[in-house]
């Protein structure tokens, strides 16, 4: 995956993950054009489309579009279960999770978001071992002192 | 001083605001707090800041002045610091920055740590925006996690040296040892991201490919297990154990069963196991489908697996779920050039697809459609096709048309249904049809001799109807003024005749002449027809009367021909019959694909002057010596002609000068390349002949050769020998730009030794376009008498993101069939 994109029917940007070098303005711009893009399809059509180079998974969740840009040698369908796989981590982490959720602990989702995925590719297949590990993180995190507990 | 705001009581505040500018107030003050904050050095509300800065970046404001403070915070003990620390790194900085270096210290630190969550951190900061100068010092920190037993920090530092290994590719011997014992692994986590790893190796390796090759066995082994274990409560979607797995299992084995016999024959039973055994209701099962029939398709498996492989794209094709049908769409587009008939059997499915609405599928549906006509089921076939192009949306019509008419061109049953495909598409899309149609079909129609009466009238009673098309108008126009006497004797015998006098046809021209509909071009088809409707009716003076009033026109172009026309009348009436007497038949030289159309004069003999239109010599004078010179002179080298321009831009002076120069000179000549339809999406060439357009002319004896590749431009030229001339080689350049901006105002010269002659022929245009989504097409004409060695020297301009760029180039590798 080159990047993940999350944003609202309005069109702003809630999450934006890069896993490819380039500057501010040219993140911006493809933002732009691409969040242009997703919002003017028809909900019936094809969740993917070619952009540029790219192949674009998208998937509408709610009030949230989760946009995924992958690379021709990827598999469009699992991609879309990816997302899928985010979506439902997201839920057990925020109990039935909705947009605001995202906008208010958007420092979560990134962190659920990265023991996930990694590098543009999934880490773990196991929706129980992404879930626990951010548990263990967030406990460290109460633990003001600093880091004294061992690796598990 | 107050502690600075919360994160969310920030967020919240800012949602309140009602417009734009509230929310730039809001922002522009927090900004100001938090820089105050950093100025103050205060370690206890970094962290809140910084997440504060971060959400504000998010809503487009610029936060480079945290970068610094996220580095900080990477360096305190806290985890919570280091959380936002990195998470503000990989959101901040980017490798272009210098500062990102500072992180590398940290980053080795902490990957070292002694909590796991920690180097977890560190190990996805890094594998997710390392750049080169940071991978590089911390490749051995990472291959030495990669050989941990903690398998959570192990999966990360597998997919964290892919990263490395892309940014700095020497370094991938180094993991090699480490990957000896990953596949042994239970933890999905691990295997899967050590599959992606020596797939990333095996990628970008032959070594490393034929190194582990051996894995095969192993790699058959766990997905068995995979499809046939039980249920698996961790892994299962939808009823399938780990899919994710899979997936990146039969990845990894297409690309080490490629090419090779025995990897391909030890994967063959787990293929056909997973192609028959998966549970298709849901997406996740056919996304394995979907790779397993890639990987089938790759690998070198018997045909039975391939036919299954095809008909489960088949069955993809009518699943209700369009992204399969997409799916389906573009895998069989990929596969139809090998197994031609095994997608063959799916072809009315494919049909039904043109009436999908989806764009992306119909777009599919009608390339897959093209590529599998044949002669076979060319009429059926151009049925659906010509439907689809009536009711199709427009951005398709122009692709659409083309793909017809080359299809019909390879396929055509008889003369008369060939026709009578052109006329539909004309009538229906023609305002979509491409400039270079224009001259492919007016050459199809004078070949077709014994169908020009019947051709001639359709066309007349289609311009009846409507004059607004402007490629039909054109085409049209030059008919009735080739054929216009076959259109007034009735002499059809397809169909009925109609009764048409010689004023009707002369008003319909006339008419389109005065029409706001017409373009300059087809005023210029109109203003020719009629001059040759002179030789060929009897009201000749109505002709001279229309033919002098535009000796006044405000067009330049219009005016020349009829100043032209009227001199014909005056002084050179003698010569007016033979100067427009019928064309004979135009010969092509590549017969595949849209290529450019060399009409060379088959007589040799001077007397007989095959022009389209009248050379456009400026003054009555010259033209006096040049007419005199052609008809009486001794020249025999045969004359190149151009077809006629269809570019309304090239005004005047279009024609070669074929009595002026008749040896080929240097320096761009007057005349224009019929316009090579390059510019047509590639995957149409693709879809409809088995190679690309270099083979074919290749086919024609000489190879095809790179002359320049640079900066993202590539200048390839392929060869043909002008016909009759041997001499003449006829090298077309196809300028191509794989960069992401377009190249404008480009511009192609070449030069050669004083003992060749060069005629360089206009461009088709002067823009490149980026990403190589069109070529460039220019014709050089090099005459060789001598049969020295070819050497060029290129001179190209063309400005590329606002700045100009020059080079100059010498070419020396040309193939020796070009110039021996």
């Amino acid at each position: 995956m080159q990047f993940m994109l999350l944003f609202s029917r309005q069109g702003k940007l809630r999450l934006q993950k890069w896993y490819v070098p380039l500057s501010d303005k040219e993140k911006k711009k493809i933002t732009r054009e691409l969040v242009q893009t997703v919002l003017a399809r028809k909900p019936k059509m094809c969740s993917f489309l070619e952009w540029r180079d790219l192949k674009i998974v998208y998937k509408r969740y709610a009030s949230l579009y989760f946009c995924c840009a992958i690379e021709d040698q990827d598999n469009e369908l699992i991609t879309l279960e990816i997302i899928h796989r985010y979506v439902e981590l997201l839920d057990k982490y925020f109990g039935s999770v909705c947009e605001l959720d995202i906008i208010f602990n958007f420092e979560k989702a990134y962190f659920i978001l990265d023991e996930f995925v990694l590098g543009g590719e999934a880490q773990e297949t196991s929706k129980k071992n992404v879930l626990k590990a951010i548990e263990q993180a967030d406990l460290l995190q109460e633990c003001m002192t600093s880091i004294k507990m061992n690796s598990c | 001083m107050p502690a600075p705001i919360r994160l969310r009581e920030l967020i919240r505040t800012i949602r309140t605001a009602r417009t734009q500018a509230e929310e730039r107030e809001m922002i522009q003050k927090e900004c100001a707090a938090i820089r105050s904050s950093f100025r103050e050095e205060d370690n206890t509300y970094r962290c809140r800041n910084v997440a504060k800065l971060l959400y504000m970046h998010m809503l487009g404001y610029p936060a480079h002045f945290g970068q610094l403070e996220c580095l900080k915070l990477i360096a305190s003990q806290k985890f919570t610091d280091k959380r936002i620390g990195y998470l503000g790194a990989m959101l901040l900085l980017d490798e272009r920055q210098d500062v990102h270096l500072l992180m590398t210290n940290c980053i080795k630190n902490d990957l070292n740590h002694s909590t796991q969550y920690v180097q977890g951190l560190a190990l996805c900061t890094l594998g997710c925006m390392g750049s080169s100068e940071m991978c590089r010092d911390l490749a051995g920190e990472v291959e030495k996690l990669l050989k941990t037993s903690n398998s959570y920090l192990r999966k990360k530092a597998a997919l964290c040296a892919v990263h490395v290994i892309r940014k700095v590719p020497e370094l991938m011997e180094m993991f090699l040892p480490a990957t000896k014992n990953l596949l042994s692994e239970k933890n999905h986590g691990v295997l899967h991201t050590s599959v992606v790893l020596l797939t990333e190796m095996c990628e970008r390796s032959p070594d490393m490919l034929a190194h582990f090759r051996k894995l095969v066995p192993q790699l058959v082994r766990i997905l068995k297990n995979l499809i046939m274990s039980g249920y698996s409560p961790e892994h299962d979607v939808s009823g399938i154990s780990d899919p994710f797995l899979q997936v990146r299992i039969l990845r990894l084995l297409r690309i080490l069963g490629k090419s090779d016999d025995d990897s391909s024959e030890a994967m063959n039973d787990i293929l056909a196991q997973v192609a028959t055994n998966t549970e298709t209701s849901k997406n996740v099962g056919n996304a394995i489908l979907y790779e397993t029939v890639l990987t089938i398709m790759d690998i070198k498996s018997e045909s039975g697996l391939r036919v299954l492989a095809i008909n489960i794209l088949g069955r993809f094709l009518l699943n209700n779920d369009k992204n399969i049908r997409y799916v389906a769409l573009t895998s069989l587009l990929k596969t139809v050039q090998t197994d031609h008939n095994a997608v063959q059997r799916h072809r009315s499915t494919i049909v039904d697809c043109l009436k999908d609405l989806d764009v992306s599928i119909k777009r599919r549906a009608m390339e897959l459609s093209f590529a599998l006509v044949n002669g076979n089921n060319i009429r059926g076939m151009m049925k659906e096709l010509l439907y689809f192009l009536d009711s199709c949306d427009p951005e398709f019509k122009a692709d659409c048309a083309s793909g017809v008419f080359l299809a019909a061109e390879k396929y055509a049953p008889s003369k008369r249904w060939h026709i009578d495909t052109i006329m539909r598409v004309l009538t229906t899309a023609g305002s979509y049809v491409r400039d270079d149609s224009v001259p492919n079909l007016i050459q199809l129609i004078t070949n077709s001799v014994e169908m020009h009466a019947y051709t001639v009238q359709r066309l007349y009673k289609a311009l009846l109807d409507d004059i607004s098309q402007q490629p039909l108008v054109q085409v049209a126009s030059w008919c009735i003024g080739e054929y216009g006497d076959l259109l007034v004797s009735g002499q059809c015998e397809e169909e009925e005749p109609i009764q048409v006098t010689e004023d009707e046809v002369l008003d319909v021209l006339e008419g389109l002449l005065v029409s706001n509909l017409s373009t300059p071009v087809t005023r210029g088809y109109a203003l020719t027809a009629i001059m040759k409707l002179s030789t060929r009716f009897s009201s000749v003076n109505r002709i001279k009367k229309v033919v002098s009033i535009y000796g006044s026109s405000i067009d330049v172009e219009l005016q020349q021909r009829a100043v032209e026309y009227n001199a014909l009348f005056k002084k050179y009436d003698h010569m007016r019959p033979a100067l427009l007497e019928r064309m004979p038949i135009m010969e092509k030289t590549a017969t595949n694909g849209p290529t450019e159309i060399v009409q060379t004069n088959g007589e040799t003999e001077p007397s007989v002057v095959e022009a389209k239109h009248p050379p456009p010599v400026t003054q009555p004078a010259n033209q006096a010596n040049d007419l005199l010179d052609l008809l009486g002179g001794n020249d025999v080298v045969p004359v190149i002609q151009t077809t006629m321009p269809t570019k309304p831009a090239s005004a005047g002076g279009e024609l070669l000068d074929l009595l002026g120069d008749l040896s080929l000179s240097g320096a761009p000549a007057p005349a224009p390349a019929p316009s090579v339809p390059t510019s047509q999406p590639s995957f149409l060439l693709d879809g409809l002949s088995s190679q690309p357009l270099f083979n074919d002319i290749a086919a024609a004896g000489i190879p095809p050769m790179t002359a320049y590749s640079k900066n993202g431009l590539k200048i390839d030229f392929t060869f043909e020998r002008a016909n009759p001339n041997p001499n003449i080689a006829v090298i077309t350049i196809h300028a191509s730009n794989s960069t992401e901006a377009d190249m404008t105002d480009f511009v192609f010269q070449a030069a050669v030794p004083k003992t060749f002659q060069l005629q360089l022929l206009s461009p088709s245009s002067n823009v490149v376009p980026a990403l190589n989504q069109g070529t460039v097409t220019q014709v050089i004409r090099v005459l060789n008498l001598q049969k020295q060695q070819l050497r060029m020297r290129i001179k190209l301009t063309y400005t590329h993101k606002g700045s100009p760029v020059q080079d100059l180039a010498e070419v020396n590798n040309f193939p020796p069939q070009s110039w021996q």
